[in-house]
């Protein structure tokens, strides 16, 4: 509903612009719009559900009409993980595809390596990847649709101080994402008067957490432990959190938000709680939310078109192109600068992600509203708050 | 005393399977010289095979012993495609053959089965036991318990038929081997495909614990080699007291020290071992392979 208020509105303001402009509307032109995305490679977990969902979206925009009757073109690249590939291929775009805006970038790395190319040739560019450096300093050009993972330690010490718990126990993997969140988890900790008070590692391929869990287990005044990691890791330390019989809640990060954690954590998985995107129980959200009708609108067209469950990150490209086209729309041009101006004018935009509101020194627009906490029950997820 | 117990049950039950896959770099390295670095690829055949043929409605005890039979002639293959025909070359190479097989199996694995992370129902349920304030799972009885029986059957094989004596012959020495009418090439067929029977029951043990995906036969592979090489390659025993002190090491290192440091500790393993004792603990007094 919001999301079509926000469209009519569009399409009003474009045709002022129009017959003020006279331009735009008289001639049907293609506007390109380019991806990297890490399609394939140790990252596609990433980049296969955001091009999957690029291409389809930018299919079914043309289907029914285009941009103000101009065609959207997508040129996709993909990267891989190597930043290097991306850059290069972010140059092709700007110099050879002329694209007018980018929506890409599935990691840290391959955005960070393209955000110089198109600050220096001006061309808005939304990141899907997730560290907050990407926006923190705000670059003039770059934007970015994922929640970070600041914010994901924020909502669970935040559920913690609801439930009177201040002594905290974490076990973080040491790899790119589970360093990032502990990092940023010890940095917001005593904004809510959470204390730290045992603080343990785990290798990418560690299969056995207990030593850790035991040190943590015999802390004095533990209340509630937290793991911040990614991939198989959270699924074992959940199993020896329950071998162990540690009774304080655990709480995991949104790195693990899909249902293979439950199935790898099975049993031990009950009353585990953790941050994340309202996609992940679209069909659990009341009918009154506010989010519910792009969730299931976007969760029900992707598994339709694709056949595969639906992720998180696909909602991060879908959000991006939507501002993107809602931008355009409101800029009335194809001109780089005009568009960019318009994304940071974003007020109100429902994505998957949340509502965003961007302006000059905030280039996310998300709040602590993005992130729901769930709590997992009987093998399946349910809204805790 | 509780955690003490708790890092000593958590380190046998890797450290277990660490002496399973040393005990397969052994065997191919006795017959043959050649260090597999494809022997992790065997844990995760094994696993990986059960868990995608139970999926497929084939019952357990079937999955795992179609799994075994399965990681036995990959085994073969790697024997007669990959090691066989560069037969004679030097052991460095044969080394790098066995790096790439491993990669090669990888990638296959990726496409035969698929990328995600996977588990298996444990064995006899997963109601830990609590023994001196430490808990135990019942899966990690399965897995030392399995080890031991495997050691035994080992021992058995080697000490007490023909066939293993000839294996143990041929390790001796070669050329005199095929002097006395064994068949040397067979033997070496025989080896791997032992140890990937052994490798694969590895795996299906310990995926209820450790999980499996296609790729986690580089580590335990690394961690193997280590056990290997501090109980002295090419010794069982050896191997077996190597596999289990690396476990140990693994979880008091994690328990008592830093977790930071957990995976560096087979490594630190292996360069001490260099450094200093060469031929490992059990390694017979250097006998120089000119």
């Amino acid at each position: 509903m919001t999301l079509k208020l926000t469209n009519l509105l569009g399409a009003a303001a474009v045709s002022v612009a129009a017959l003020s402009m006279g331009a735009l509307a008289a001639s049907a032109d293609t506007i390109k719009i380019g991806t990297v995305l890490s399609a394939t490679g140790p990252a596609s977990f990433l980049g296969d559900p955001e091009m999957k969902t690029l291409e389809l979206y930018v299919k079914e925009i043309n289907a029914a009409g285009g941009v103000d009757g101009n065609e959207l073109e997508l040129v996709a690249y993909d990267s891989g993980v190597d930043a290097s590939k991306a850059r290069t291929f972010a140059t092709r775009l700007v110099e050879e595809d002329e694209v007018v805006a980018v929506v890409g970038g599935s990691t840290t790395g391959t955005t960070m390596a393209m955000i110089p190319v198109f600050e220096d040739a001006e061309i808005p560019f939304i990141s899907l990847a997730g560290a907050v450096v990407i926006i923190d300093p705000v670059k003039k050009w770059v934007f970015k649709t994922p929640h970070t993972d600041r914010m994901a330690c924020e909502k669970i010490f935040e559920d913690m101080q609801k439930r009177g718990i201040s002594k905290v126990g974490m076990i973080s993997g040491t790899g790119g994402f589970g360093k990032s969140m502990r990092d940023q988890c010890l940095d917001v900790a005593g904004n809510y008067d959470v204390e730290i008070i045992a603080d343990e590692t785990y290798g990418a391929k560690d299969s056995d957490m207990t030593p850790q869990l035991t040190n943590i287990k015999n802390t004095e005044g533990l209340e509630a432990v937290v793991n911040p990691g990614f991939g198989q890791g959270p699924a074992i330390v959940t199993r020896n959190y329950k071998q162990l019989g540690i009774d304080v809640p655990l709480y995991q990060s949104h790195g693990v938000a899909s249902k293979s954690f439950i199935e790898l954590a099975g049993d031990a998985a009950e009353g585990v709680r953790l941050p994340a995107a309202a996609l992940l129980v679209a069909d659990k959200l009341p009918d009154d939310d506010p989010q519910k009708s792009v969730v299931v609108g976007y969760k029900d067209k992707y598994e339709g078109a694709t056949g595969e469950p639906v992720s998180t990150f696909g909602g991060h490209a879908y959000d991006g192109l939507m501002m993107l086209v809602e931008a355009i729309k409101r800029a009335g041009s194809a001109d780089p600068a005009a568009i960019r101006d318009e994304i940071e004018k974003t007020s109100g935009f429902m994505g998957t992600a949340g509502v965003v509101n961007m302006s000059a020194d905030d280039h996310l627009g998300l709040d602590l509203t993005a992130f729901r906490m769930l709590e997992v029950k009987n093998g399946d997820w349910t809204i805790a708050e | 005393m509780a955690e003490f117990l708790q890092f000593a049950f958590s380190g046998l039950t890797v450290g277990a399977v660490y002496a399973l896959v040393a005990l397969g770099f052994t065997i191919i390295y006795n017959a043959s010289d050649v260090v597999n670095f494809a022997q992790g690829e065997f844990v995760m055949i094994g696993g990986m095979a059960t868990v995608f043929l139970t999926a497929l409605g084939v019952p357990i005890p079937l999955a795992v012993v179609l799994a075994i039979l399965g990681a036995v002639v990959v085994g073969l293959l790697l024997h007669r495609l990959a090691i066989e025909p560069a037969r004679g070359a030097s052991s460095v190479t044969l080394i790098i053959i066995t790096i790439g097989a491993s990669i090669f199996l990888r990638g296959l694995a990726q496409v035969v089965f698929d990328k995600q992370f996977h588990t298996l129902q444990p064995f006899s349920g997963d109601t830990p036991i609590v023994v001196g304030g430490a808990s135990i799972l019942p899966q990690s009885f399965w897995v030392m318990g399995g080890a031991v029986v495997i050691v035994v059957l080992l021992w058995a094989f080697f000490n007490h038929t023909l066939i293993g004596k000839a294996v143990l012959a041929t390790s001796a020495n070669r050329l005199a081997a095929k002097l006395v009418g064994i068949n040397t090439g067979m033997i070496m067929s025989l080896a791997f495909a032992l140890s990937a029977a052994i490798g694969a029951v590895a795996g299906v043990l310990v995926t209820p614990i450790t999980l499996t995906s296609y790729e986690v036969g580089t580590l335990l592979a690394l961690k193997g080699f280590a056990a290997a090489m501090l109980g002295g390659m090419g010794h069982p025993l050896g191997a077996v007291v190597g596999g289990l002190v690396v476990g140990l090491l693994e979880a008091f290192g994690a328990g008592y020290l830093s977790s930071d440091y957990k995976d560096a500790i087979a490594f630190v393993v292996i360069l001490i071992t260099l450094f200093v004792l060469p031929t490992g603990l059990f390694g017979r007094a250097s006998v120089e392979r000119v």
